[in-house]
C-alpha cells in the first residue's frame, strides 16, 4: 500500500466519522447520513482497490478507471455547487422576508 | 377620492431623498420611503421631509426594498402605488401622470418609459445598456417594453396585491415585466423625462452590475 492510499483512506474515514457525529447531534438526517456513508465508502473502496474503477470504466465504456473517477467527481461537484446556490438563494429570500416583516411591523395607517 | 401612495426605495441617498420626498408629496397622499439599511441619514431626512419611513435592518437590494414598499403601501390602504427612484432622476409630474393613467381604469400597470419621448437626453452608453436589458427581458419573458429597467412604475391595488417579487437585487425591474405577463395584467407605457445628473448616473447600474443582473435573470429562468 502506498502512502497516498493510506492518507486518502484516513481522510475518508474522518469524513465518514464527521458525518456520523453530525447525525448524532441531529445536524443531518438519516437520508444525508446514508448519502455521505455511500460517498465515503466508495472513496475508501476506490482508494484501497483502484482496480475496481477500471472495472466500472470498462462497463461504462470510458477508457481508464482514473477518468471515471474524475468524471464522476466533476458531476458530483456540480451537483453540490447547484445545491449550495439554491440554498443561498433561499436564505437570501428568507432574510429579505425577515427584514420586511421587521420594517413593516410599526407601519400604521 | 382614491388613495395615492408613492414608494421610494432608498439606500444611502441623504443628498437627494429630501427633495424627492417633497416633490412626491405634491402628487400623492402618502409617500413611503423604504430605507434599505442605509448608513447615512436617509431615514431622518426622509421623515423630516414628511414621508412615512420603514427601515430594513440590513441592506437587501432594490428588489427587496420595492417588495417592502409595495407591501407597506397596501397596508397604508393605497388604491394606487407608484414607485420612484430616490436619486432625483424622476419628476413628480411624471408620477402624477402614472397615477392619472391608472385612474382611467383600463390598465393595471404603467411603466414610465424614458424612450418614448425625449430619448435624446439619455446618454449613449445608457441607451445601449438599456437596449440590451430590453432585449434580454423580451427573450426571457416574451414582452417588449421600451424601458424595461425604468424605476418609475405605477400599479393599481389589484396589481400590487398580485405581484410577487422574488429577486432581491436589480433584476427586479425585469421581474416586474415577468409578473405582468404571468398575472395577465394590462400594461401601458407612458413617456417620462429623466433628469440625468452626475449623481443619478453614478447611482445606476454599472456595466459590471448589469452583467450580473443579466446572468441572474438567465439562471433564474433556467431553474424555474
Amino acid at each position: 500500500m502506498t502512502v497516498i492510499q493510506i492518507l486518502l483512506a484516513v481522510f475518508a474515514a474522518f469524513g465518514f466519522l464527521a458525518a456520523v457525529s453530525r447525525f448524532r447531534r441531529g445536524g443531518i438526517g438519516l437520508k444525508q447520513l446514508t448519502l455521505w456513508t455511500l460517498l465515503w465508502g466508495a472513496v475508501i473502496v476506490v482508494v484501497l482497490r483502484p482496480e475496481t474503477t477500471s472495472d466500472i470504466a470498462r462497463r461504462l465504456g470510458v477508457g481508464r478507471g482514473a477518468d471515471v473517477v474524475v468524471y464522476l467527481s466533476i458531476a458530483a461537484l456540480f451537483y453540490l455547487q447547484f445545491r449550495l446556490f439554491a440554498r443561498v438563494e433561499d436564505q437570501e429570500r428568507q432574510i429579505t422576508k425577515l427584514a420586511r416583516e421587521l420594517a413593516l411591523k410599526d407601519l400604521k395607517e | 377620492m382614491e388613495k395615492r401612495v408613492i414608494v421610494i426605495p432608498a439606500y444611502n441617498e441623504e443628498k437627494t431623498i429630501g427633495d424627492a420626498v417633497r416633490g412626491a408629496l405634491h402628487v400623492a397622499d402618502r409617500v413611503l420611503v423604504v430605507d434599505d439599511g442605509s448608513s447615512d441619514r436617509t431615514s431622518e431626512i426622509a421623515a423630516a421631509a414628511g414621508a412615512a419611513v420603514v427601515r430594513h435592518a440590513v441592506n437587501r437590494g432594490l428588489g427587496g426594498a420595492l417588495g417592502t414598499g409595495i407591501e407597506g403601501a397596501l397596508r397604508l390602504g393605497a388604491d394606487a402605488v407608484v414607485t420612484m427612484d430616490a436619486d432625483g432622476q424622476h419628476r413628480a409630474e411624471d408620477a402624477k401622470a402614472a397615477f392619472d393613467r391608472l385612474a382611467e381604469g383600463d390598465v393595471d400597470f404603467v411603466i414610465g418609459s424614458r424612450m418614448l419621448e425625449g430619448k435624446g437626453n439619455m446618454p449613449a452608453r445608457r441607451r445601449f445598456a438599456q437596449f440590451l436589458g430590453n432585449a434580454l427581458t423580451f427573450v426571457l419573458f416574451r414582452k417588449w417594453v421600451s424601458d424595461s429597467q425604468s424605476g418609475l412604475r405605477g400599479m393599481t391595488r389589484h396589481a400590487a396585491e398580485r405581484i410577487r417579487l422574488r429577486s432581491s437585487r436589480m433584476e427586479v425591474s425585469s421581474e416586474f415585466v415577468k409578473e405582468i405577463v404571468d398575472k395577465r395584467l394590462r400594461l401601458a407605457e407612458i413617456p417620462i423625462e429623466a433628469i440625468y445628473t452626475d449623481y443619478s448616473l453614478s447611482k445606476g447600474q454599472s456595466f459590471a452590475v448589469g452583467i450580473q443582473t443579466a446572468l441572474k435573470l438567465i439562471l433564474r429562468r433556467l431553474l424555474d
